[in-house]
């Protein structure tokens, strides 16, 4: 208990060190930029053939739980797109974006404390947390509800071309179930959590890595605790947030 | 000039540096030589405030650094330079790119001011046609010699280097340890060096200090090490067969 304790401790003294004031906004800006790059624009391959796939099986699973004549066919993409926009576009591209983006920060921040970059940028009087970690914040905070909404419209694709391709649906009962009794407010929904899910994987991966103590053991050590941390927090945030959110 | 006055430092409740006094001389070379383990990385990485010390002060020049908040160490550590162990160039940063870096944090130098100043660090220290090159494309040496440029790009007063010729071959090492010597006597830099190296002490030694189980033992320099009466120096300066034989050899 204490032990968790000091960690809880640390790791606000450690975003409080992320977010002080930045020596150079200029030089901020271009990391936040690059940051763009290899943490939002490079995951967009990997959120979008997720959400293809998923967008299929849950229309076939809808179609197939719903065989009774008496449900109207165009329920399975009313139940297809609900699924996607409420729940599997934020929180299972979260934890997807827990394993690829969470890793590789807590790997590449753990590489740069063993191998002492971090101490350089100490010595220089940079404050390493804020300068290597404001920028990947900012950027998955900006950039995520971006993959949330591609993810979305990929998922809601791909459940179009498997119902119709499989003969479940036709493609006009598709499209009449996902207009129907759409509520936009849960598209709002799934880019709040996004947000939150979006600030417990960076923050959290940064800090498994930031206090790498060690050698590569240890790094590879930390970029798991990274993704498994990661992952336990957005579940646990999940529940929180579905219950503030749509009670 | 840089003080150390009955510094300690402990990890986990067990001492590793206990009660240090020493003072670093501007213009030289100041050595800090010891076994692996004995401490000379903690308490260089203490002096330079990237471990906080249990008691004791440090001083550069006249300003008790380990009691600076973070804003007074920031204008100290400007005029610090860092050569670590591993050489610590930021591997998604180009040769020039790190040299640049401390200039980029630092200075309001336009890009033109800026790439002379990078060009003129990296010829002192004899890297040429490399500005473009990453640290993975550099030999051991050649890293060394780009983090010194880093190290000395904003012209710091304090140069601190961290077992310099760890990985490198007798002749780099030599080379290294002459460029060090050279940097520190042409701009006046209160240097300090961890090193297990005998060819840097006899190379160097100006000041030294011998640290043995996180005590200092002795303290000198290149002339006085060899008629040391300091028998855990003596089986350290002594430790291999050759300096064994030379040192019979002499007392004949």
């Amino acid at each position: 208990m204490i032990k968790f304790l000091t960690q809880f401790g640390r790791y606000f003294l450690f975003l409080k060190k992320v977010f002080s004031k930045p020596e150079k906004p200029a030089l901020y800006f271009k990391q936040t930029m690059s940051e763009f790059v290899n943490l939002g624009l490079n995951s967009i391959g990997i959120i979008a053939i997720i959400s293809f796939f998923m967008g299929a099986v849950i229309t076939l699973q809808t179609a197939y739980n719903t065989e009774n004549p008496i449900y109207p066919k165009y329920l399975i993409g009313l139940g297809c797109r609900d699924s996607i926009i409420l729940e599997f576009s934020s929180t299972i591209s979260a934890l997807i974006l827990a394993g690829k983006v969470g890793s590789n920060i807590a790997a590449e921040i753990g590489t740069m404390r063993v191998t002492e970059q971090i101490d350089a940028l100490e010595i220089m009087g940079v404050n390493s947390a804020s300068y290597l970690i404001l920028p990947k914040l900012i950027a998955t905070l900006l950039f995520n509800p971006i993959l949330t909404l591609i993810a979305i419209i990929v998922g809601i694709f791909g459940g179009g071309i498997a119902g119709t391709l499989s003969g479940v649906i036709t493609l006009e009962n598709f499209i009449y179930g996902i207009q129907y009794a759409f509520i936009p407010y849960y598209i709002v929904y799934s880019v709040i959590k996004t947000v939150f899910f979006a600030f417990i994987i960076t923050s959290v991966s940064a800090f498994q890595g930031y206090y790498v103590d060690g050698g590569s053991l240890e790094v590879g050590r930390a970029s798991t605790k990274a993704v498994v941390y990661s992952s336990v927090i957005i579940l646990l945030f999940n529940v929180i947030l579905t219950q503030l959110l749509l009670s | 000039m840089i003080t150390v006055k009955n510094l300690n430092k402990s990890f986990y409740g067990k001492p590793v540096l206990e009660d240090i006094s020493v003072v670093f001389e501007t213009g030289k070379t100041n050595l800090i030589i010891g076994r692996s383990g004995s401490g000379k990385t903690v308490l260089l990485k203490s002096i330079v405030g990237l471990y906080e010390i249990e008691s004791g002060e440090i001083w550069y020049e006249d300003t008790l650094f380990n009691k600076l908040d973070f804003a007074g160490k920031k204008k100290i550590r400007s005029e610090m330079g860092m050569l670590f162990q591993g050489s610590a160039l930021f591997d998604s940063l180009t040769v020039e790119q790190n040299v640049m870096f401390p200039l980029d944090m630092f200075t309001d130098h336009s890009l033109e001011e800026k790439i002379e100043r990078v060009n003129f660090c990296l010829t002192r220290v004899d890297i040429i046609n490399s500005n473009n090159l990453f640290p993975a494309e550099l030999s051991g040496g050649m890293k060394k010699r780009v983090a010194i440029a880093r190290a000395i790009a904003l012209n710091p007063k304090y140069l601190f280097c961290d077992e310099p010729n760890s990985g490198l071959d007798p002749i780099t090492a030599i080379l290294i340890d002459a460029l060090i010597k050279e940097l520190t006597e042409e701009y006046s830099i209160t240097t300090i060096v961890n090193t297990h190296d005998m060819n840097s002490v006899m190379e160097n030694g100006e000041n030294i200090i011998f640290i043995n189980e996180g005590r200092k033992c002795w303290e000198g320099n290149k002339n006085e090490i060899l008629n040391s009466d300091c028998d855990t120096l003596n089986d350290f300066v002594f430790a291999n067969s050759l300096a064994k034989k030379l040192r019979a050899a002499n007392k004949k």
